[in-house]
């Protein structure tokens, strides 16, 4: 089976999806001629032309506006936004527009559209190429929220999300791009290569939105996580002793409750780990759904490690990024308690 | 070191306000047929005066002339008339409706009704306008059906929109008539997208955007115009300029511009200025700016100068920002009006026919509002299934809503 980066993995998604289908459209900052700052769209547009792959304007707005416009008309385009840091113009027509286009219409119009944009930090990015903005979305009804955490995910799911009849917010993080990184950044990074969820099958396959997927068994403690966060749990994991069971969540909208159900009722035990900020932050939701759900079978209060309520920091990147100490220690409490 | 006396913040404000005496004497009205009419293809540079003026056709004595003339024969030119009757009647039925409490809320596009409805004509099947909440003669005069525009205030059992959105946010992808937003200036752009699609497809159908002058002031209206003007996108953007937005006069949106057509020109889009209430000159542009657009020469801009001469919307009340007089003092006058004043001077039309087609009109609005009241109006009568609120959120209801929907009682 061919061996690919997450980076690989995104474009060999493009070009399946948009070998299978004419309607699948490429568009965004720079990534026509160049292929993307990221290298993820580099050479669909040598490949399928310069109306199917094309350079846009610097205008999240209209990158978005146009590409529901596209959607209206019976395209499948699939964008991208060069830093989720920077999708914040373009917010008003994912949730006043894209997001509701079917229901308002009462499905005379759809909007099959997939908004691509790296996210997450671990990468020295600052204020503005750090963020996880997840929680934007997920509080939105109509949207899709994927954030895949390796290369066979990235694929799959891409091309699931493109194939989906949906709006898709595609979360890429992009400290996971060249490598695994389980915020031990002291440490020398592990390529895809050695992997094994570096094995992408060629051609044509999907994985299901909607289901999350169990990285490490284990019956102490349910961990929650997705993107970066799933090696810091599977880390910290090992190294606190705890026999944690490690959910990847893939999916955050619609949420695979099933799974983290069934986990938390033989755990007895939860903790929530994401980059993004605490407060109102996507594990709130998570939270509040596995109390609800899982209430008697709790033996300890649920736990989150999480970015902390401030701006994300340039200097300061290892203590704002929730590491696999912070994770640990959450671990052991939750065991104590 | 010089001195500098103290800086001070410009604020636009309208010549007159309720009490004055309306002053439009600074809208500067060329004489009919007096603006070239430049071929197809013309470079937009050439045309930059274009964006200064204001194409008209009818003169005061109701004659068509100049060069923008002739692009409507005697029976279509009385279809528009009766197209515009028709906007107004539906629109006076359904302010008394709103006032009668069997909705929530209406809006009417009185002194407007020649711009969608000429424009409409000059479109073919197939096109695509992305519209505002005031544009209901593109759904009126393209032949929707009446009945289904009433359903849809009354947001009753055969409302098109099920009930989910505002009255008057049509939607019609069979019309030509993308759904409504609430949100201003969305719109702009995804017309523009929808373009591009259509030359990525290498389609020949084209879109049409629409925006209010207010409107003009988002952000989204700005990138409407890049991608337009970037990828030369088969799209006419439509500025209906209505000198009001709420009761902000259009000043604030326009600023120093001279025009909201000359906003067009730092894109490199050819722009015309037309007079909103001239039904002849509105069809005769739109047919220019639509036949450039369709032979791939690129998307076109045109400001509609017109006067907004109802309430903003049944929630609001002009005499608090404007004069009562004001819209009797419009020199533009009336498209109706106007119309029929030339249709009687070319011996088309007479009083009596008019007349008697006001009435006719009258009875088919009446009578179609009492076929979509059978369905219900929005207190009273047959209701939809509460269920369906879950219903095209997505394609297929995920686990969640299904939760949501049993926990709701259905």
């Amino acid at each position: 089976m061919p061996r690919m980066t997450m980076i690989e993995a995104i474009r060999d998604a493009h070009m399946v999806a948009m070998e299978k289908d004419d309607n699948v459209v490429v568009f965004g900052e720079d990534v026509g001629y160049f292929g993307g700052v990221f290298r993820c769209t580099q050479g669909l547009q040598e490949r399928f032309g310069r109306d199917r792959c094309f350079d846009s304007p610097i205008s999240e707005c209209g990158i978005v506006g146009t590409a529901i416009g596209m959607a209206a008309y019976g395209l499948r385009p699939c964008v991208e936004i060069q830093f989720a840091d920077y999708v914040y113009p373009a917010y008003d027509q994912i949730v006043s527009e894209a997001a509701r286009l079917r229901h308002r219409s009462a499905g005379d119009f759809t909007c099959p559209l997939t908004i691509r944009m790296p996210t997450g930090g671990g990468i020295f990015g600052g204020q503005t190429h750090s963020q996880s903005p997840e929680a934007l979305f997920t509080h939105v009804s109509g949207l899709k929220v994927v954030v895949p955490s390796n290369p066979y995910d990235a694929k799959g799911l891409l091309i699931a999300s493109i194939e989906d009849d949906n709006p898709v917010i595609f979360l890429e993080p992009k400290r996971l791009y060249n490598g695994p990184f389980d915020g031990h950044h002291d440490k020398p990074i592990i390529p895809w290569s050695k992997h094994a969820l570096g094995e992408v099958p060629a051609g044509h396959f999907t994985e299901p939105l909607g289901k999350a997927v169990v990285r490490r068994e284990g019956g102490a403690v349910t961990v929650l996580a997705y993107g970066t966060m799933v090696y810091v749990a599977e880390a910290a994991a090992e190294e606190s002793g705890v026999d944690a069971e490690v959910i990847d969540l893939r999916t955050l909208l619609p949420v695979d409750l099933d799974t983290i159900v069934a986990s938390v009722k033989k755990t007895g035990r939860c903790l929530i780990v994401h980059e993004a900020t605490l407060t109102s932050g996507f594990g709130a939701e998570l939270a509040a759904l596995v109390q609800e759900h899982c209430f008697y079978h709790l033996e300890a209060p649920i736990r989150r490690v999480t970015g902390w309520d401030t701006p994300y920091p340039h200097a300061q990147e290892w203590t704002y990024f929730p590491g696999p100490a912070r994770v640990g220690a959450a671990l052991g409490e939750l065991m104590e308690g | 070191m010089a001195e500098h006396k103290p800086l001070r913040l410009n604020v636009p404000e309208p010549e007159v306000r309720p009490g004055g005496k309306p002053d439009f004497s600074n809208v500067k009205i060329p004489k009919a047929g007096s603006v070239e009419r430049p071929p197809i293809d013309v470079p937009p540079e050439d045309i930059r005066d274009m964006a200064y003026s204001i194409i008209r056709v009818m003169n005061r004595k109701g004659e068509a002339v100049g060069p923008w003339a002739g692009t409507l024969t005697a029976q279509e030119t009385l279809d528009g008339l009766r197209a515009m009757m028709r906007v107004r009647a539906f629109d006076r039925r359904m302010l008394m409706a709103q006032r009668q409490g069997k909705t929530s809320f209406y809006m009417q596009c009185l002194g407007e009704e020649a711009i969608a409805c000429a424009f409409r004509k000059a479109l073919e099947d197939g096109d695509m306008n992305f519209p505002t909440y005031r544009q209901q003669g593109l759904l009126l005069a393209g032949g929707y059906p009446m009945v289904d525009m009433m359903c849809q205030i009354y947001s009753n059992t055969r409302d098109p929109n099920k009930g989910r959105q505002l009255p008057v946010m049509y939607s019609s992808k069979k019309f030509g008539f993308f759904s409504i937003s609430g949100n201003l200036a969305t719109q702009f752009p995804q017309a523009v997208g929808w373009a591009m699609a259509s030359a990525i497809k290498n389609d020949t159908r084209i879109a049409a955007a629409w925006i209010g002058d207010g409107s003009t002031a988002e952000s989204d209206f700005h990138a409407g115009l890049v991608f337009a003007s970037t990828y030369k996108a088969p799209v006419v953007l439509n500025i209906v300029n209505n000198q009001w937005a709420i009761s902000t006069f259009q000043g604030i949106a326009r600023g120093g511009s001279g025009t909201f057509a000359a906003r067009g020109h730092g894109f490199g889009i050819p722009s015309l200025r037309v007079d909103g209430n001239d039904y002849l000159a509105v069809h005769a542009v739109a047919k220019w700016a639509i036949e450039r657009a369709r032979r791939n020469l690129g998307p076109v801009l045109v400001e509609y100068v017109t006067y907004r001469a109802a309430a903003h919307s049944t929630s609001d009340d002009p005499s608090a920002y404007r004069p009562k007089e004001e819209t009797d003092a419009w020199p533009l006058g009336d498209p109706v009006e106007r119309l029929k004043n030339h249709l009687v001077a070319v011996g088309a039309w007479t009083q009596e026919r008019h007349s008697q087609a006001e009435a006719e009109i009258d009875a088919e609005v009446l009578a179609a509002q009492k076929e979509a009241e059978a369905f219900g109006t929005l207190h009273s009568g047959p209701k939809a299934s509460p269920r369906d609120i879950f219903e095209e959120v997505y394609d297929t209801m995920p686990p969640h809503l299904r939760r949501q929907r049993q926990e709701a009682g259905y």
